[in-house]
């Protein structure tokens, strides 16, 4: 008998703490495989941002660094300036990097940072409760939005992909899905190709990863993919950006 | 010895350059030295000052507080804030040529130096604080004419060796003028 | 290596860079500008990288990504700009990053001024950001101590594992003194091992982390910080004293406001008042032992400062009420003078 599946090397041992239908771990497993095939575990050192995923230090089998909330793109610039032989990735959900953040995203992207980052966007903050995100679709009920996000009064959601494809040092950029295992398989070609651009020394590279979070949603794991799959790409369109290869 | 000097007036006049001079002149002879500038937006066209010590002992404070040894001022605001600042005997060199008042001390050693107009005879306008500079060194001897100019080469650049002699030549003119009390208008 | 003349801001850079600090990560902001200026000359030249970042917060999280990738790392600031980065420096303290913070302070509150200023004190020593921690404070009074105690700050930074503030003011980052760049002590530091430089397949991952959920972990975490601190209190306490025994009236006073009460001192012995002195050179930790020093029928105790006054909470702690304590202090970058000083100092040992 031949091994034809296993826990990727690139995880640890640790039980994740994240919600049942959560597709943390679907995206952490891509990030997880992709160090591990492109062979750069050994090399590789994380930053777990603040938000759902701020234990991703326990699982990520590789030098982990926590940073404060919203700072992962500089703590990032501070290891691989000093570190460029190592491969430095952050992982952020929508309230670290699209909020509290913006401004080390999209200096990190401008100066043309050899990093790579994984932007889970659920289009709400998960670990506190389920408060508005700027990501939050309009209409969509949160508990800072009991009634549903208005326009008037907080604007459209944000559109990171969008927003940081107009920076010339953003090499790659790319908005995908986890939500059906066709978009699952394109988004693992993308973060491939995410990390292939630090590799390579091009620049700046993110993937927007559209994610559920069916505890704040209130809805079932498998409603919330549909819920997803209805909302959430019809705002966020699934499509590259950017992308280094084509330059 | 210890000289305690404020030099002030308008920002581009090289107040903080003849001070830094002074400073870099004072450490070539092995003294213990400090230069202290204004700084901040007030600087851009206005007024601008120094402190600079050369002494023979470890300096204490580094801001001069009305025991100012000699004052160098090259504009009215400077002289009406700073006047006060000097010891009574002290050593009060004014550009006359932007100074069209007195000082309202009588307890001080005052010298009204027309320096623009010498430094035009020179021919190079941007003299005029050399000349006044040169008027301290010769009344107070802080540092040689020698050290002043290894010291301009150290605080400008060794590629200035080309100006030094007309610097040589204002430092001395400075000098002469406060020798000759006479020709001091 | 002969003396030079050198800018406090620029002799902070070359200190900093003779110490083998070879990452500085800065903002602009007035009265510290020359040290980043300087930097972005110097360190590439030293074959390291000056990067100006994006806002201050920015900046001391690079420290922290720099400093948890094992470097030798620096960042400077001036008041507002040290506010904006209080949260990274007690994620370094948390996460027990070894990094060198440069404070050149200005009046305040709020933007303040931009002229010199001791306002900072309580920030400093009282921790700034969330949390139980403390970084040493070396507050220089020249430009000569200024680069001595860079160089200490980052041995003691990598020894104890800690940020370490150097608490500069406006005067010290502008003014030029002559200088020597010492070659820096040689002295055993440990090794690095905690650093996250990638694990090579050879060992499990080093985490550079400050979250401790379980709360019995983080009261042992605290614990051992404590423990740090103690350890320090006790060893690393450094100030400059002089005529306590028989001091009618001892004056207190750190950094370049120091400079300004010795030439009032010396005035007042010239003229037979006995007077002492104490300058804490760190004000974390503070030397209070020495205060036990001062002759017990002194008249008082003079605090001075360029503040309004924070000081004052630890001569009181110092001198645990044996003497009166009184205060010359001015504001907003507004400069004790020495004749007021003098006039305090008579007052007081007049008995008035």
């Amino acid at each position: 008998m031949s091994i034809v599946y296993e826990r990727s090397k690139g995880l640890t041992d640790k039980d994740t703490h994240y919600c049942p239908g959560c597709t943390h771990g679907i995206i952490h497993k891509l990030v997880a495989e992709t160090l591990v095939e492109l062979n750069v575990l050994d090399d590789a050192i994380g930053i777990a941002p603040v938000g759902c995923s701020v234990l991703a230090y326990e699982y990520f089998n590789c030098d982990m660094q926590e940073a404060a909330h919203g700072r992962a793109p500089a703590v990032a610039t501070g290891i691989k300036r000093c570190r460029p032989q190592n491969i430095v990735f952050t992982y952020q959900g929508d309230g670290d990097l699209a909020s509290i953040g913006t401004a080390e995203i999209i200096h990190a992207a401008h100066r043309g940072e050899k990093i790579t980052t994984i932007f889970v966007n659920n289009a709400i903050y998960g670990m506190t409760g389920g408060q508005m995100a700027p990501t939050t679709l309009v209409g969509q009920k949160a508990t800072t939005a009991p009634f549903g996000r208005s326009e008037e009064l907080s604007g459209k959601p944000i559109k990171m992909a969008e927003l940081l494809a107009t920076i010339d040092g953003a090499n790659f950029i790319e908005r995908v899905a986890v939500n059906s295992p066709a978009n699952i398989r394109k988004a693992k070609k993308a973060i491939t190709k995410a990390f292939k651009c630090q590799i390579e020394g091009k620049g700046f590279s993110l993937v927007e990863v559209l994610s559920t979070c069916p505890t704040n949603w209130g809805y079932s794991p498998v409603k919330s993919l549909r819920w997803l799959e209805d909302n959430m790409i019809p705002y966020y369109p699934l499509q590259n950006f950017r992308n280094f290869e084509e330059v | 010895m210890e000289e305690k000097i404020i030099i002030a007036g308008f920002g581009g006049q090289g107040v903080m350059a003849i001070g830094k001079l002074l400073a870099y002149a004072g450490m070539i002879e092995e003294k213990n030295v400090s230069w202290l500038p204004s700084y901040g937006p007030e600087m851009r066209g206005g007024t601008a000052n120094c402190h600079v010590i050369i002494s023979e002992k470890l300096i204490g404070s580094p801001v001069i507080s009305k025991d100012a040894t000699a004052a160098i001022i090259m504009n009215l605001p400077s002289l009406r804030k700073f006047e006060n600042e000097l010891i009574p005997g002290g050593k009060l060199i004014i550009n006359k040529s932007l100074i069209d008042q007195e000082t309202m001390r009588q307890d001080v050693d005052v010298y009204y130096i027309p320096a623009n107009e010498i430094a035009a005879e020179l021919g190079n306008s941007k003299v005029s604080n050399m000349i006044l500079l040169g008027a301290y060194l010769e009344l107070t001897k802080a540092v040689s004419i020698e050290s002043a100019l290894e010291a301009f080469l150290k605080v400008f650049g060794e590629n200035k060796q080309n100006v030094i002699p007309l610097n040589r030549t204002a430092l001395l003119k400075g000098g002469e003028i406060v020798k000759e009390k006479s020709a001091i208008y | 290596m002969s003396r030079v003349l050198m800018k406090g801001n620029e002799a902070i850079g070359a200190a900093a860079i003779k110490a083998g600090c070879r990452y500085f990560f800065g903002y602009p902001i007035t009265p510290q500008s020359e040290l980043p200026e300087y930097m972005s000359k110097a360190l590439p030249e030293a074959g390291g990288i000056f990067l100006q970042a994006e806002s201050e917060i920015a900046a001391i999280n690079m420290v922290y990504g720099a400093a948890g990738a094992g470097a030798r790392v620096m960042t400077g600031s001036s008041s507002p700009g040290i506010s904006l980065k209080q949260e990274g420096i007690t994620y370094c303290a948390g996460a027990e990053l070894p990094c060198v913070i440069v404070n050149v302070m200005r009046g305040g509150p709020g933007l303040g001024s931009i002229q010199p200023g001791q306002a900072d004190y309580f920030q400093s020593t009282r921790g700034g950001g969330n949390g139980d921690y403390r970084t040493i404070v070396y507050a220089p009074a020249s430009i000569q101590e200024t680069v001595d105690y860079v160089m200490e700050a980052f041995d003691k930074a990598d020894i104890y594992r800690m940020p370490v503030l150097i608490l500069a003011d406006g005067m010290i980052g502008q003014m030029m003194e002559a200088v020597e760049i010492k070659e820096p002590n040689k002295i055993d530091l440990p090794e690095k091992d905690w650093a996250t430089v990638g694990t090579k397949g050879k060992r499990k991952p080093n985490i550079i982390n400050s979250l401790y959920l379980d709360s019995e972990k983080l009261e042992q975490h605290n614990a051992n910080l404590q423990k740090k601190y103690n350890k320090i209190e006790a060893t690393e306490v450094q100030y400059e004293a002089f005529g306590l025994e028989d001091a009618e009236v001892v004056c207190v006073a750190y950094g370049t406001t120091s400079r300004i009460v010795k030439n009032a001192i010396k005035h007042c012995n010239d003229n037979g008042i006995k007077v002492g002195m104490i300058r804490p050179i760190t004000l974390w930790p503070y030397p209070y032992d020495v205060f036990k020093s001062i002759n017990p029928k002194a008249k008082g105790i003079l605090t001075v400062e360029m503040s309004a006054g924070q000081m004052i909470d630890d001569v009181r702690i110092a001198i645990e009420g044996r003497l009166p304590i009184y205060f010359n202090g001015r504001c907003g970058g507004m400069i004790p003078t020495p004749a007021s000083i003098v006039e305090d100092i008579k007052k007081i040992a007049g008995g008035k």
